[in-house]
């Protein structure tokens, strides 16, 4: 194939043009755009064009793209019980509106505070309400995810609590989080223990404490944890305390904290986690937003961008970005993270879902959750041969097992339009007839009663 | 006048939302030891309150659709609004993560080929999608280097990294359990083959270098650095921040380039929403292939597709569930917009504009260094400082001609640089504002210095006392 004639084909999203280009080679004082590229050898140049498809136009590209969104099924034509670290909430309208203003669309990192000073006022925001949520003192300006969010928590206390080699994880944190974890420290000699849980889903405590010796430097758990049980902070602060470990609490359903007491009020010295749920779409897993708050005196072992309020020369508020020095771009090799680009677009997201629902709002999002899923729960307890194996406190999530195998009554629901939870044999050796389901304040109960019936003409159907 | 925060915005009784009523019965089971009082201090507002009080915010900002912003490095390019409204597609917004693939065989089939895509891009047989960023990429590349090697019983012990690279090279690195040894620069701001050579040892474990590197110029003896590499056992890691200059001109694949990883929300044109989301995809060569991260995505003989979680070598998952999926559906629209001819266009046309600016501005601004560009160009304030002026100086002075500045003081082997990156979206007309802005100033230097020392003048806040910032820090409000 031979290249094309560029003055023929002229790009939409490239403004200058051969009249441009000819303007522009002459100032330059060359002949030929080629010329430009001297410096790359011959060869490894290329002499024809890439093999890819395109370009389209706005129609092909909607017509192709689309028809593969088609192929999907999702809560856009399903009722949808799926949870397990990423959560249908209520979205309102004008988010995704404000979200679409250039100046926080197609804005870079605020470098450049004069000129930056809606993102930074917005990160400064964005903090605050995270510090409320969590009841602990600095929040940063967000990490990529709840999983990269636990690995540099992990990360984080290993500095604090230094000449240890082991950290505690609960097995009931969210599996794709410790496995991350894993990844990020196979080669900095940390010793990952797992600690698993009794029947009521809860952590074992008995097992914590044996697990929790002297060179020990962390305990993370999960809560609710990702068999949707509420962990009882107290009783593990109290064992992490005693080994003199820092104590990591990860929170991958957000809408919690309008509810449940918060880790920072039972003496947790991070909070972590996935903040999805406050009015992000699903999105098959990202983009997401990490958040990562601690107490005051870890702040200068933080990972990440921190924004912080001072003044300009004639005395206004104003908002920076601070305390680089624990930063890459500063510190390099010795930096407390080597995170860059985070999710700030989705941090804004966050708080404006946090400001626009409010005291008030957050508090009803979670009595609601917390309602329907009791009431789901209720009613399941009433239907043959359903066993709702763990017996803990609950907020919007739980474990529903069957005397069938999860994937045969997943797909029989699926029928039902019902996309009706997540089996967890995939995550837990010997739980292949279990399965999580969530609620959110979008179910009716209509849509809890449909969930039911469906479950047991499943059921019925598989005895048969 | 001072903007007010969200939270002083707040009243009791205010309101931003409704919810259906409550349609179940109100579950008092919990225990109230496992209950939250009320969030003290939490906003209430209307949705006007919080409508308005975003659009204010808004608007102290300066942004790329509202023109030039010429950070060096960053590629900030147009951000097409059709990814955005692709990406908004409910099939694959109301996607979940967790799904099993015989649901999401769009998506998986989406995965497929900007993977395709990228591999042909890159000239290498496989790329992973699911790092999220351009660091994360980074650790994910060198992880991949480490246990490769540990396979081979010796993971060794240090990552080569020239003085001009880029802060998250050797913060990567050294997250992947390496020592950082800095190689030093030569007169064009390169690296010699004779300094790489003495330097690669049987303890390196790889170079990590960018392609065109940060002062824009390209390492002309590529193939050779990954020769002498490849000859002792070491790996070739690209960073791959600066591929709009290059990408269709020639591919990190055939230089001999293991490991490279793009930033999508550089030449994939994301939108960078004040500092992210990004994604950063990494290509490997064969010998890599084996330690990609699970899960990847796999096409059957029937055309159907599945996330594979079994590859025994992987170094594992490096995030929950599946990359950024919806910023990998925006790039994958921009670069069939694009297509190959477009593409290849962005290189030739970024790579023009940034030789105009070059052109333009040499004699008014120091070049530190002479070799030939490609997509950014960096000044140093060394003609300015004579009169007391210096870069930040120079580019809070910018702000005031409405421009946002270039990045400064990076890289650190240029004292006071000016490191300029236009990108192919900009009109002549537009980079010609920016030259003569900056003629403007360089002139002002001469005549009336203090003018541009106290800039800015006409932004929302002037300059910002940052000391303060973090001696006392501030980094919540408070009641």
């Amino acid at each position: 194939m031979s290249l094309p004639d560029p003055r023929t084909d002229q790009h939409r999203y490239i403004s200058n043009a051969s009249q441009d280009v000819g303007e522009m080679l002459e100032v330059i004082g060359i002949d030929d755009i080629e010329r430009l590229f001297d410096t790359i050898p011959g060869d490894v140049k290329l002499t024809e064009l890439l093999n890819i498809p395109g370009p389209w136009s706005e129609i092909e590209s909607r017509r192709w793209f689309r028809a593969l969104a088609a192929k999907n099924l999702t809560a856009a034509d399903h009722v949808s019980f799926l949870g397990g670290g990423a959560y249908l909430h209520y979205q309102p309208a004008c988010i995704d509106q404000l979200l679409l203003r250039a100046e926080f669309l197609t804005s870079y990192t605020p470098y450049q505070p004069e000129v930056s000073q809606g993102t930074l006022q917005s990160i400064f925001e964005y903090q605050t309400h995270q510090c409320l949520l969590t009841g602990l003192d600095v929040a940063n300006a967000s990490l990529y995810d709840g999983s990269t969010g636990l690995c540099e928590a992990v990360l984080l206390a290993e500095r604090v609590v230094r000449n240890r080699t082991k950290v505690v994880i609960a097995k009931s944190v969210h599996p794709q989080y410790t496995e991350t974890v894993r990844t990020y420290v196979q080669n900095l000699g940390y010793e990952i223990v797992e600690v698993g849980w009794t029947n009521d889903g809860r952590i074992d405590t008995a097992a914590l404490r044996d697990a929790c010796t002297s060179d020990v430097f962390a305990v993370a758990i999960q809560s609710p944890n990702f068999l949707g049980v509420i962990e009882d902070y107290d009783t593990i602060a109290q064992i992490a305390d005693a080994a003199g470990a820092v104590k990591i609490a990860v929170i991958a359903e957000a809408t919690s904290l309008g509810i449940l007491t918060p880790p920072g009020a039972h003496g947790f010295d991070i909070a972590v986690g996935e903040g999805q749920a406050w009015g992000v779409p699903t999105q098959y897993g990202g983009p997401f937003v990490g958040f990562m708050v601690v107490k005051d005196a870890l702040k200068r072992h933080m990972p990440g961008r921190l924004v912080g309020e001072t003044v300009d020369v004639d005395g206004k508020r104003a908002y920076v970005l601070t305390l680089a020095t624990r930063e890459q771009h500063i510190r390099r090799g010795k930096a407390t993270s080597n995170i860059c680009t985070n999710e700030a677009l989705i941090a804004l997201a966050a708080n404006m879902y946090l400001s626009l629902m409010g005291k008030e709002g957050l508090r009803e999002v979670g009595q609601q959750c917390l309602s329907k899923a009791a009431y789901l729960r209720g009613a399941l307890q009433k239907v043959g041969s359903v066993i709702l194996p763990f017996s803990g406190p609950v907020y919007n999530e739980f474990v529903v097992r069957t005397p069938f195998p999860a994937a045969e009554i997943l797909a029989d629901l699926e029928h039902a339009k019902i996309l009706g939870g997540i089996p967890l044999g995939q995550f837990y050796d010997g739980h292949d007839n279990e399965f999580l389901v969530a609620v959110t304040e979008l179910h009716t109960r209509e849509h809890l009663d449909q969930f039911v019936a469906a479950l047991t003409a499943a059921i019925s159907r598989e005895r048969r | 006048m001072t903007t007010q925060l969200i939270f002083e915005h707040s009243k009791r009784g205010r309101r931003g939302y409704r919810l259906p009523a409550l349609d179940v019965p109100e579950t008092t089971e919990l225990p109230s030891s496992l209950m939250r009082d009320e969030i003290a201090d939490e906003v209430e507002v209307s949705e006007v309150d919080v409508i308005r009080h975003f659009t204010r915010l808004s608007k102290l900002n300066v942004s790329i659709d509202a023109g030039l912003y010429p950070l060096g490095s960053c590629t900030m390019k147009h951000n097409p609004r059709l990814n955005e409204e692709i990406a908004r597609t409910p099939g694959f917004a109301l996607s979940h993560p967790l799904q099993p693939d015989h649901q999401v065989q769009g998506n998986l089939a989406l995965l497929w080929h900007i993977e395709r895509t990228l591999m042909e891009i890159f000239g290498m047989p496989r790329v992973t999608l699911q790092p999220v960023a351009g660091a994360h990429g980074e650790l994910t590349g060198i992880l991949m280097v480490h246990k490769a090697l540990a396979k081979t019983g010796n993971a060794r012990k240090y990552i080569l990294i020239p003085d001009s690279a880029h802060g998250t090279n050797p913060a990567s690195a050294a997250f992947a359990g390496y020592q950082i040894k800095e190689l030093k620069s030569n007169s064009r701001g390169t690296v010699d083959i004779d300094t790489l050579a003495a330097a690669v040892t049987e303890d390196v474990a790889a170079l990590m270098i960018t392609v065109p590197n940060t002062l824009g110029v390209f390492e002309t003896d590529i193939k050779k650095f990954a020769d002498i590499l490849h000859e002792k056992g070491a790996y070739l890691y690209c960073d791959g921040a600066n591929l709009n200059s290059f990408v269709g001109i020639a591919r990190p694949g055939d230089m001999g380039i293991d490991v490279i990883h793009s930033n999508l929300h550089k030449t994939f044109s994301t939108p960078h929403g004040g500092g992210g989301p990004g994604a950063g995809p990494v290509g490997v060569s064969q010998k890599l292939v084996p330690f990609l991260p699970t899960p990847t995505v796999e096409q059957r003989e029937d055309g159907t597709y599945y996330l594979d979680h079994g590859h025994p070598d992987s170094i594992g998952r490096v995030r929950a569930f599946n990359g950024n999926f919806n910023v990998l559906v925006r790039a994958l629209t921009y670069m069939r917009s694009m297509g190959p001819d477009g593409l290849r266009r962005i290189a030739q046309i970024a790579v023009l504009n940034a030789n105009y600016i070059r052109a333009r501005l040499r004699g008014s601004y120091h070049l530190p260094y002479d070799a030939p560009s490609l997509h950014e160009v960096v000044f140093s304030d060394k003609l300015q400082t004579a009169k007391d002026v210096h870069t930040l100086d120079i580019a809070k002075r910018l702000m005031d001609y409405g421009f946002h500045p270039p990045t400064i003081y990076f890289p650190l082997i240029v004292a006071g640089a000016l490191m300029i990156e236009p990108t192919e979206s900009e009109p002549k007309e537009e980079l010609d504002a920016f030259c003569d802005a900056m003629i403007a100033i360089a002139k002002e230097c001469e005549e009336r210095p203090e003018l541009v020392r106290s800039a800015p003048h006409t932004t929302p806040v002037r300059r910002l006392d940052e000391a303060r910032a973090a001696r006392q820090p501030v980094l919540r409000w408070k009641k």
